[in-house]
């Protein structure tokens, strides 16, 4: 049923690729007036991307049973840059997130991001789904440990999105639906718990999110001048480069993090819009590839990257229209970052592998 | 493990997985259309709310004041102007830790402990998002070090300003008085928007008494600031109005020549034109430098000024009081001849002293061998002493309050600049009230001799000479004639104020103190006349001589014997021309010794000046 051409030598998922590079493209003309003008930041941003893409496309290369066996190797390499951060880790931004590698700085957890639902997805499509309680409780060992890892260094976003996406794989995997609710009333109930254990500034946070206006000049500055970016842009916006609260430098973090408030401000509602069906066409295209996977390692894998893809998006979104409380989750392929972009498009390079290889496949 | 992996049933695997996927497809659906709930509740629901808090947030309103009139001297002189200058501004609110920030700017500008302390002060009494100077007078070198530099500190800024400047520094203070920072005091009572950019208002002198007229209208711009404050762009802007210029009264030829024939000595010289009321002549001394003020004055240099013992922050010309001596002595003739108590011939008889009946205190004249037969003219000329003790005795103290007070005596004089004392013109219900006490007859007989409790200012007895030289018109004393609208050039000369004038029973008295007083310059034995030695026009003068200590009955004054604090206070008063008089001058050397020796000879050389030189010049006037 499908195209057997060049794309499909070469291991590449022509729809997707188109989206991503529509995505990019859009986030190069925000940060581009997000950064002030400044066109080298473009520039890098643009190689960075550039990289990132390459390594998709490498990494599409590579067979999925490949990929399986690499699981369990890369999730304990990681564990272990993980505990090596806690101890040699570079300090940015008050956290300890950084390994330094002498060539280039690396952080462990965007590692975690990939290797994580690799690892579920390969432990439980071993054994017929949907999986047991023993296995589930398993998994959520596997999950909960680099996700306490990440959130001690301390990053709270990162360990978010770790843990969302080793339980898209488990949701995915048919974890009845009696277990989930369980699981939810859990997780509501261990809050208060969980408030114990937090830094000042995320308890700060959250505090912020509950009541922004609280603190204008502090803690709710961010959401305050980003809903303010967003509402007075209007349904047309103010036009590319116009955006008087970016470049006035009201909007704080504005090229990384609240870049979307960016786009808000100067594209409006049209351009929210717009922005959200290029996201919804990728997810809806990995979606498909995960469906329509020949081996439940693929499905899992693949539905898992999927709906971290949209938690990422959920998220930032929900940060900055001051829905969620602020956690440092860019918005994937426009916020201006490497690291996370490498570990994105090395997740839609596995989705092409499932995709393409889906012939060849022995398993 | 291979019997389990054979069991699975792929198709039913797949199954589950689908339906999850779809399941978690219509959740992503959903929480899609949530974010575009919220996103068109904040772009289209709240747009008009947040357009009006973005534009808010960048669109400041700020204002623009306004230049501050110039003053200019009678000739055209500047007297006060405005400077360019920068100084290094703070916004505190934008300032993290502003003692590291102050630490890392001494690195790069000099910032004495001084500076440092003014600043902390304004910092407590200022709003926290106004600008508060920490250096002034930046030079050119430390604008360019902090421009480059600027990056490093956020919040601080170069603020190009005008700074007030006075040329003439103390030779003037005291009437143009000095701009300084403002504060909250100043702003009450006061168009406060009118304000809102000022930086400084006047404090003292003519600068504050005149401060609506010299400040003029604020302007204002509206500017797109960013979140540190910094202006990027203006948008809209009106304007501010100039201040009007001040045209003074004062003539600084003249100033000058009183001010070198004073040599520094402390003392008062105050010269009107008693046609309208123009000071001419407004000299305090010692002054001291208003320009340190204008920026704050550092402790050290203030507590010198106030411990200095000649006491340069008073203003002698209008706060300075002194026994007015003997120059009282034609208005208390005047008093005399218009209580019919005196007439032209009546002759007392001066032996050197004078005692009441039953009383064995003798109330010495200044000649100790006397005056013989004595009548008006010659107790005027030669200043007997005996004869206006007899006077003062036979008027009374209640005839002398009341007729004093018509020269002025006693009562602000109403110049326009603010802070005159009222001085003192004794009378028994003041003495009742002030010290308990009921009036002395002995207490009368030294008022006639300008003595006792009397206490006049030099613009009192001023003003008192220009109603003699006015034959008993009043008019109020000014320093400002005329305002110039800054742009237009459009001159508003201000009216001249005349009160209520004093009026004696025969015009032939005024005629007779005046020819008395003029025979005090040119007459026989006059006691000024040494002054009016070759003078090629006629002027009219009195001298005085206040006592500061009392003397012992048995003791001599001995000038030499006595401490220079001590001594006597020289006075003199003067007007010419004798019959159409142009100025009238007030002249008090403190400590001066004799008011013929010290005070008249300043007199002369003011009036060779401004009958001579000065008139040839202002003739058009």
């Amino acid at each position: 049923m499908e195209e057997r051409g060049l794309a499909q030598r070469l291991h590449v998922d022509i729809p997707l690729l188109l989206g991503i590079l529509i995505l990019c493209a859009i986030g190069l003309v925000v940060l581009y007036s997000a950064g002030n003008q400044n066109i080298e930041l473009v520039y890098r941003q643009g190689l960075k991307l550039g990289i990132a893409i390459v390594v998709m496309l490498l990494i599409a290369q590579v067979p999925p049973a490949e990929l399986a066996r690499w699981s369990v190797g890369l999730y304990l390499f990681g564990i272990i840059l993980l505990v090596a951060v806690l101890f040699y880790g570079d300090i940015g931004k008050g956290a300890q997130r950084w390994l330094d590698l002498k060539v280039f700085r690396f952080q462990p957890s965007e590692l975690m991001k990939v290797s994580v639902p690799m690892l579920i997805a390969y432990y439980l499509a071993d054994k017929s789904l949907p999986p047991g309680i023993i296995r589930i409780l398993l998994v959520g060992i596997l999950i909960l440990v680099p996700g306490f890892l990440i959130a001690k260094q301390p990053d709270l976003g990162t360990a978010l999105l770790v843990c969302a996406a080793g339980f898209s794989v488990l949701f995915i995997a048919g974890i009845s639906w009696r277990l989930l609710m369980s699981l939810g009333i859990l997780a509501t109930a261990t809050a208060p718990l969980l408030w114990y254990f937090m830094h000042d500034y995320q308890k700060r946070r959250v505090l912020t999110f509950l009541n922004p206006e609280n603190d204008p000049l502090g803690a709710g500055y961010h959401t305050i001048q980003a809903k303010i970016a967003i509402g007075s842009g209007g349904f047309y916006g103010k036009g590319w480069l116009n955006g008087t609260q970016s470049h006035l430098e009201f909007l704080p973090e504005r090229s990384t993090d609240f870049i979307f408030a960016v786009l808000c401000e100067e594209f409006g509602m049209l351009g929210v819009l717009l922005l959200l069906s290029v996201y919804l066409f990728i997810i809806v295209r990995c979606l498909y590839i995960a469906v329509h996977a020949q081996h439940t390692f693929g499905r899992l894998l693949a539905s898992g990257l999927t709906l971290t893809f949209f938690v990422y998006i959920f998220v930032n979104m929900g940060m900055v229209t001051g829905q969620l409380p602020v956690v440092g989750v860019p918005l994937p392929l426009i916020s201006h970052g490497g690291t996370s972009m490498v570990t994105l498009l090395a997740g839609f390079g596995m989705l092409m592998a499932i995709h393409t290889h889906r012939r060849f496949m022995s398993f | 493990m291979a019997k389990e992996f054979n069991l699975k049933d792929n198709e039913h695997e797949s199954q589950l997985i689908a339906g999850r996927v779809y399941f978690a497809g219509v959740i992503i659906l959903l929480l899609s259309l949530m974010i575009i709930g919220r996103v068109f509740y904040l772009t289209v629901i709240e747009h008009d709310h947040f357009t009006t808090l973005a534009t808010s947030n960048r669109v400041k309103i700020a204002p623009i004041p306004p230049i501050r009139g110039l003053i200019y001297s009678r000739d055209g002189v500047v007297l006060a102007e405005n400077k360019p200058s920068f100084s290094l501004e703070f916004v505190p609110e934008k300032v993290k830790n502003v003692d590291a920030t102050i630490k890392e700017l001494k690195e790069i500008i000099e910032i004495n402990d001084d500076d440092i302390a003014r600043f902390k002060k304004s910092l407590k009494k200022q709003r926290r998002f106004e600008s508060i100077p920490l250096r002034f007078n930046l030079n050119e070198e430390e604008v360019a070090l902090f421009s480059v530099n600027r990056h490093r500190f956020a919040g601080v800024d170069v603020v190009a300003g005008l700074n007030r400047y006075y040329p003439f520094a103390d030779k003037m203070v005291h009437a143009i008085g000095y701009v300084a920072r403002i504060d909250e005091d100043d702003i009450k009572g006061l168009d406060e928007s009118n304000y809102l950019g000022t930086t400084h208002i006047g404090k003292l002198g003519i600068e504050k008494s005149y401060e609506s007229t010299l400040h003029g209208e604020v302007g204002y711009q509206q500017v797109e600031v960013n979140a540190q404050g910094r202006v990027i762009r203006v948008l809209e802007r009106s304007a501010p109005y100039p201040g009007e210029n001040l045209h003074l009264t004062i003539d600084v030829s003249l100033q000058k020549v009183a001010l070198s024939a004073l040599e520094k000595r402390r003392g008062a010289i105050v010269a009107i034109d008693p046609r309208n009321g123009d000071v001419l002549t407004f000299v305090s001394s010692p002054g001291y430098d208003p320009n340190k003020f204008v920026n704050g004055i550092d402790t050290k240099s203030y507590k010198a000024l106030l411990a200095s013992t000649d006491k340069p922050l008073i203003n002698r010309v209008t706060q300075g009081k002194y026994p007015p001596g003997s120059t009282i002595k034609p208005m208390m003739g005047l008093l005399g001849l218009d209580a019919g108590v005196r007439n032209f011939t009546h002759e007392s008889w001066c032996p050197g002293w004078f005692s009441l009946k039953g009383h064995s205190h003798r109330y010495r004249d200044w000649k100790k061998e006397g005056h013989g037969h004595t009548d008006l003219h010659k107790a005027v000329t030669q200043s007997c002493d005996v004869y206006f003790y007899i006077l003062a005795y036979e008027l009374g103290i209640d005839r002398i309050y009341e007729g004093m007070s018509r020269f002025g005596f006693g009562k602000r004089t109403g110049i326009d600049i603010g802070g005159e004392a009222t001085g003192l013109m004794p009378s028994r219900a003041w003495k009742r009230e002030a010290l308990g006490q009921a009036w002395f007859p002995g207490e009368t007989l030294i008022l006639g001799i300008g003595q006792g409790y009397s206490l006049t200012t030099p613009m009192q007895l001023a003003k008192a000479t220009t109603i003699l030289a006015n034959r008993g018109k009043v008019v109020t004393p000014r320093l400002v004639r005329s305002t110039s609208d800054a742009i237009t050039n459009d001159a508003t000369m201000l009216p001249v104020k005349t009160e209520e004038p004093l009026q004696i029973h025969n015009e032939q008295y005024w005629d007779y103190m005046i020819q008395s007083m003029r025979d005090v310059v040119h007459g026989q034995g006059g006691t000024a006349w040494r002054s009016g030695l070759n003078a090629p026009y006629e002027f009219a003068g009195k001298t005085g001589t206040a006592q500061v200590i009392g003397i012992a009955q048995d003791k001599e004054y001995e000038e030499e014997e006595i401490a220079e604090e001590f001594q006597d206070h020289a006075l003199f008063i003067a007007f010419a021309p004798v019959e159409k008089p142009e100025i009238a001058l007030a002249i008090i050397v403190e400590n001066g010794g004799g008011g013929s020796k010290t005070a008249a000879p300043i007199a002369r050389k003011m009036l060779d000046h401004f009958m001579l030189e000065r008139n040839l010049l202002g003739s058009k006037e």
